[in-house]
């Protein structure tokens, strides 16, 4: 019985959420609230539960890492921000997040991205071979490409066509792209659309 | 042979002494180990301790065997490792880690034996293994029908690296990086004028602010779904500072729904600055940023409405998108809005670049920023930035040039200088 009134409301839900594709209405109005309302709420539980408790209360109490209560601070002067006096304060964190950030992300770039992909372009030309014009369209690619994010000189002359070369390189690329994430977006239609068939109407067994 | 008989005589004595003891499992001890079967253990290196490799060696006439591994500390605790592995595997690894922090400890020494077996080691042999204290080196077990072979490795003793040598390339090309920053930086301090070439869609902010003017709509600012310590959202949040003040300069409103709390308070603050800088601190409402929810979905659900009542002029999406980009896009363009959208994520600029008016791609979206503004000290961050290009877009060509000498004619010379080449690129 529970079962069954949980697939009527999925379903239900589901049908109002895809109502949106005629109009806004109130159905679909009524689902949206309802959705981040839920999950607002459900958010909050789940900070509490995984990171508050885990990372910050439980290490402190029971294993005494009073280390912690300078993120702890950083986290508290946050809520600064309802007293307009003070609100100023919660900037240090911002501050303090915003660089980290920055600054992993420079490390984090070089190790994950552009070495690796600069290792990847070295590529062997073994002769005259499909391979070897693989390859080549890959150098090729990536030089282009390189050339139209260069942004320190007007595009003119061999920049331009270099520039010219390398969006086309893009395009393809995002082509291939954005087909790849149709079919795997309209597996994900196909998903709801049995769960509405099978699970509910159970048309389809 | 004659060795081989003698020490299925000593089995077969063995066996029947025993038999009664130990419900048909025997153990012979101090014989040479299998031939070619041997366990080896080591620190792991460049780590932050609390772990330890374990290999092994073994003939390819035992291919189809498998492996148990058993840990021995120096106080004499034994705990398994892994069982069943299949021996052609070759390695495993004892770490320690969040989920299981009980397991290796740093500065204690630990004996590790691999017990080879043409069958799945039962539980029950497991924990009779589990309990002797001397399995030593080259010790045969009988059990029934079943035949088991260890190997002991030396004391090992993990411990943590002070630097993790595998990332030196890193290291390197943080140091050419600063270097070269620095370098433009001074010049840039120094007067020299910079060129940021024109970035299309930029020219278009000012006009997407205009029109949603003359048509009495605000504007719509969506940061994604990153978090503040992501650098396209950081991006994001700068383009936002430049758009704010041209809203405050056109006395309109803009509304920035924010998937993240802290991405929320950011970009309160970077509006609100953006108003006081153009004179009109008084437009400010902080109410116009708002936290929605930290569900994707939800978010997307919750964009969508507020798109669909408020009928913003124009819908910027700078920062940090996944699947719920063409969601917001297609939502986007079904209003008629001018939309501006940026990110850096490649799997969804297609959906921008379909749905949207003006689309930066990528490293364009931190260009942008810095079109935006032209301030000398971003600029040359810019300018540093080509720079490190031309010399990346060197060393592709000279690896280029390398492997038609290396591959095409042949030359063992350039092979390893190829070889080198890619290695040193490895992290």
């Amino acid at each position: 019985m529970g079962t069954t009134i949980g697939v009527w409301i999925a379903a239900g839900l589901t049908l109002f959420i895809y109502s949106f594709l005629y109009k806004d209405n109130p159905f679909y109005k009524f689902a949206e609230h309802l959705y981040v309302g839920i999950t607002a709420g459900y958010w909050i539980i789940y900070t509490w539960a995984y990171v508050i408790q885990p990372m910050l209360i439980d290490p402190m109490i029971k294993n005494k890492e009073f280390i912690l209560i300078i993120p702890a601070f950083f986290g508290i002067i946050m809520l600064t921000r309802w007293f307009p006096q003070i609100s100023w304060l919660s900037r240090w964190s911002i501050a303090f997040t915003v660089g980290m950030g920055a600054g992993l992300g420079v490390t984090g770039a070089i190790q994950g991205f552009i070495l690796p992909q600069v290792q990847a372009t070295l590529v062997p030309l073994t002769g005259f071979n499909f391979e070897t014009f693989n390859n080549f369209l890959i150098i090729f690619g990536v030089l282009t490409t390189l050339v139209y994010f260069y942004f320190s000189k007007e595009q003119k002359g061999v920049l331009r066509w270099g520039s010219k070369i390398g969006i086309t390189f893009i395009m393809v690329a995002f082509g291939a792209s954005f087909g790849y994430t149709v079919m795997a977006r309209i597996s994900l239609l196909i998903g709801r659309i049995y769960f509405l068939l099978s699970d509910w109407l159970k048309v389809l067994r | 042979m004659l060795k081989r008989t003698l020490l299925l005589i000593l089995f077969l004595i063995l066996s029947i002494s025993l038999f009664s003891e130990n419900d048909s499992l025997i153990f012979l001890e101090n014989q040479f180990p299998c031939e070619g079967f041997y366990i080896t253990g080591r620190d792991i290196p460049n780590d932050g301790g609390s772990g330890i490799e374990i290999n092994w060696s073994f003939p390819d006439s035992l291919d189809n065997c498998f492996l148990t591994v058993l840990r021995r500390d120096e106080f004499g605790n034994n705990s398994v490792v892994a069982t069943d592995l299949l021996v052609s595997s070759k390695q495993v690894r004892d770490v320690s880690s969040d989920e299981e922090p009980s397991r290796v400890k740093d500065g204690i020494k630990y004996y590790y034996t691999g017990i080879l077996s043409k069958k799945i080691i039962d539980e029950n042999l497991l924990n009779i293994l589990k309990e002797k204290s001397y399995l030593k080196n080259g010790t045969y077990i009988f059990n029934n029908d079943t035949f088991y072979v260890t190997s002991e490795t030396d004391a090992v003793i993990s411990k943590a690296s002070w630097f993790n040598l595998s990332r030196i390339p890193v290291l390197i090309s943080l140091i050419i990086i600063a270097f070269v920053f620095l370098y433009y930086l001074n010049l840039a301090k120094s007067g020299k004028e910079l060129y940021i070439r024109k970035i299309n869609g930029l020219d278009a902010v000012e006009e997407a602010v205009g029109r949603s003017t003359e048509m009495g709509k605000p504007i719509m600012y969506i940061l994604g779904i990153g978090y503040v310590t992501d650098i396209p959202t950081i991006a994001g949040l700068t383009i936002l500072s430049r758009v704010s003040k041209k809203v405050a300069e056109y006395e309109t409103k803009i509304l920035v729904p924010s998937y993240d709390p802290v991405v929320m308070t950011t970009a309160q603050e970077v509006v609100k600055e953006a108003f006081t800088e153009a004179g009109r601190p008084d437009l400010y409402n902080k109410n116009d940023i708002m936290y929605i929810t930290q569900d994707q979905f939800g978010y997307a659900a919750g964009v969508d409405g507020m798109m669909m009542r408020e009928k913003p002029g124009a819908v910027f999406l700078q920062g940090l998108f996944f699947a719920e980009s063409l969601i917001l896009a297609e939502t986007g363009h079904s209003i008629g809005a001018i939309q501006i959208s940026g990110t850096t994520e490649t799997a969804q600029l297609p959906f921008f670049v379909a749905a949207c008016d003006y689309t930066l791609i990528g490293e364009e979206m931190m260009a942008a920023s810095v079109y935006l503004q032209k301030e000398p000290m971003m600029l040359s961050s810019i300018a540093a930035e080509d720079l490190l290009k031309v010399f990346i877009m060197l060393l592709i060509i000279a690896g280029f040039v390398i492997s038609i000498f290396a591959f095409g004619f042949n030359i063992g010379l350039f092979k390893n200088l190829f070889d080198h080449l890619v290695n040193a690129l490895q992290v």
